[in-house]
């Protein structure tokens, strides 16, 4: 049987649209998925819908249809998301109407729903990875959405669907369905379900595996990043597949690249969980197959586990970030004196509880509670952050950063203060049994 | 790769590249040496005692080594590493993407010593 041809358009919900196009033009795909969702994407999602029923998709879903829907049509791919968040049906009618807009007449747009198990889930249920139950989260739950698989997306194959829609899609689900369903693999072939996984592993990140989020200049220098390519997946029956990207593009694929997505977010390799196998990357072959062109094999499979993740997000409140930058002589000590004053006014002066972060950027910010700084640097930014279930917490944090302008060390200037809506997400688990995916497919 | 800097120590950069990645409050971390004649090096560099030794305020939990010696690779999976996780670290980099870079700035074994 013939190789079957998919690549990614997206690996998270902001990613690149344009070299999306570019792939679906020039890729001879059979398939493209664009992987839009993490845990905290949906609970924003879900905030989205609150304010509007007919909101809660991808922000880019429009711009993205626009571009890709006659792309797909002209090259005959299927197109296989999980941009529908926290409101697939939204999603594909909206998709639907763009269709018909631009003349795609007799285009199926199939819509799976069904993750969302609110309604499934009790409210004193075990977190799944930690002690405790929901009912220790002071907050409003704003949605909770279980992980489907693969066999949730099959039955819209088999529909003939040319547009997939769904909300929690697993991510390497989206890409071991269409593999799958070509070539025959029955989902209790264990060894077939991980294989297939590994290359919905390897490519669920986009570029990450063509040279994006790999480049350190001197040591593992990325030709022409800016324009990077999405990746391919050329797979056989046996599911193994070569790894590649279209010519003309920029990054790199090689077995580096290859190594350090096969491991990304993998705890135990041996045993990593989805919907549809607990696949086993630990003695995965990986080797160079010409110019960007990378063959995997070797991965494999043990049952599936019994029980599907379920993502339930909170409303989390508000986050406040504010800053000041201090240059020149002794301006890690004058942002020190900054930093000083700001927790002595939020603490003495308004009896602040909520938690409260103090950074000087270029001296130690991300790598602060590792201990590691860096010495004599002349160009600090003080950064301030703040979480609140209260908002007035938050705007009270940035007027005490601000005023450091008049009020605090010498020299210090650019002030910068934004407040944005946080959500919290807890992980806990359902019976599979209960979780029923349902499907509908619309023509435009 | 880069010759070995004059009158520094090495670190894991000059031997191996890394990408962390998250779950919840747990990050693992990959690492994979270039060459394999380093493989061993890496391993005796990179143990989890060190490791956790290195960053005691950062990672509070167990860390948990895994090995994949055909690829020369090894993946550390770190409890309790990322300040409660993306939901409430106020780090800037609260899902500790950055980590890798943590790892990659650890003296190699034996260029600590006089």
């Amino acid at each position: 049987m013939s190789t079957f041809r998919i690549g990614t358009g997206a690996g998270f919900s902001s990613d690149r649209l344009e070299p999306a196009v570019d792939l679906v033009e020039r890729g001879k795909l059979d398939a493209i998925v664009f992987e839009c969702l993490g845990e905290r994407t949906v609970a924003f999602g879900h905030r989205d819908r609150m304010a509007d029923p007919q909101r809660g998709y991808n922000s880019l879903l429009e711009r993205r249809m626009r571009a890709l829907l006659p792309a797909c049509r002209a090259a005959g791919t299927t197109m296989i998301t999980n941009m529908g968040a926290a409101n697939p049906r939204a999603a594909a009618e909206r998709t639907l109407s763009i269709a018909r807009e631009l003349g795609l007449q007799g285009l199926k747009v199939a819509c799976i729903e069904g993750d969302d198990v609110s309604a499934l889930v009790p409210k004193n249920q075990p977190f799944m990875d930690e002690p405790g139950t929901l009912a220790d989260i002071d907050m409003p739950v704003v949605g909770m959405n279980a992980y489907l698989g693969a066999d949730a997306i099959t039955p819209a194959l088999a529909a003939g669907a040319d547009v997939i829609i769904g909300g929690r899609l697993a991510d390497p689900s989206m890409f071991l369905a269409p593999l799958a369903h070509r070539f025959g693999w029955d989902a209790t072939d264990k060894a077939r379900m991980g294989a297939g996984t590994l290359v919905g592993h390897l490519l669920e990140c986009g570029m990450q595996v063509t040279g994006g989020y790999f480049a350190d200049p001197g040591v593992k220098d990325v030709a022409n990043l800016a324009q990077c390519g999405y990746p391919i997946a050329e797979v056989q029956a046996d599911g193994s597949a070569v790894i590649t990207k279209l010519a003309d593009t920029g990054g790199c694929v090689t077995p580096a690249t290859v190594k350090e997505q096969l491991l990304y977010e993998v705890h135990d390799p041996a045993r990593y969980l989805t919907p549809d196998v607990t696949a086993d990357f630990s003695r995965v072959q990986i080797a160079a197959a010409g110019d960007n062109r990378v063959k995997v094999s070797n991965a494999g499979g043990t049952t599936r586990p019994a029980t599907l993740k379920v993502t339930v997000g909170f409303d989390g409140g508000f986050q406040g970030e504010a800053g000041v930058s201090y240059a020149g002589p002794a301006a890690q000590e004058r942002g020190q004196l900054a930093a000083d004053i700001v927790r002595e006014r939020m603490s003495r002066v308004h009896g602040n509880r909520a938690d409260l972060r103090v950074d000087l950027i270029g001296v130690s910010s991300l790598f602060a509670t590792a201990g590691v700084r860096a010495a004599e640097a002349q160009d600090v930014r003080l950064h301030v952050a703040l979480r609140s279930r209260a908002k007035e917490d938050a705007e009270l944090m940035l007027w005490e950063v601000e005023s450091l302008l008049c009020c605090g060390p010498a020299g210090g200037g650019g002030y910068r203060g934004v407040i944005v809506p946080c959500v919290m997400t807890k992980s806990v688990l359902i019976e599979r049994e209960r979780v029923k995916p349902t499907l509908q497919v619309m023509v435009a | 790769m880069n010759a070995p800097r004059r009158n520094e120590r090495r670190i894991v950069r000059d031997i191996a590249h890394a990408r962390a990645g998250d779950k919840g409050n747990t990050s693992n971390v990959n690492v994979w040496a270039y060459e394999p004649k380093d493989f061993e090096l890496l391993k005796r560099t990179l143990t989890p005692e060190r490791i956790k030794q290195a960053f005691p305020h950062l990672i509070r939990g167990q860390v948990t080594r895994y090995e994949l010696p055909h690829l020369c690779g090894l993946n550390f999976v770190l409890q309790d590493a990322l300040e409660g996780g993306v939901n409430a670290s106020l780090n800037l980099d609260s899902h500790g993407k950055s980590w890798s870079y943590l790892f990659l700035g650890l003296a190699l074994e034996g260029e600590d010593g006089p």
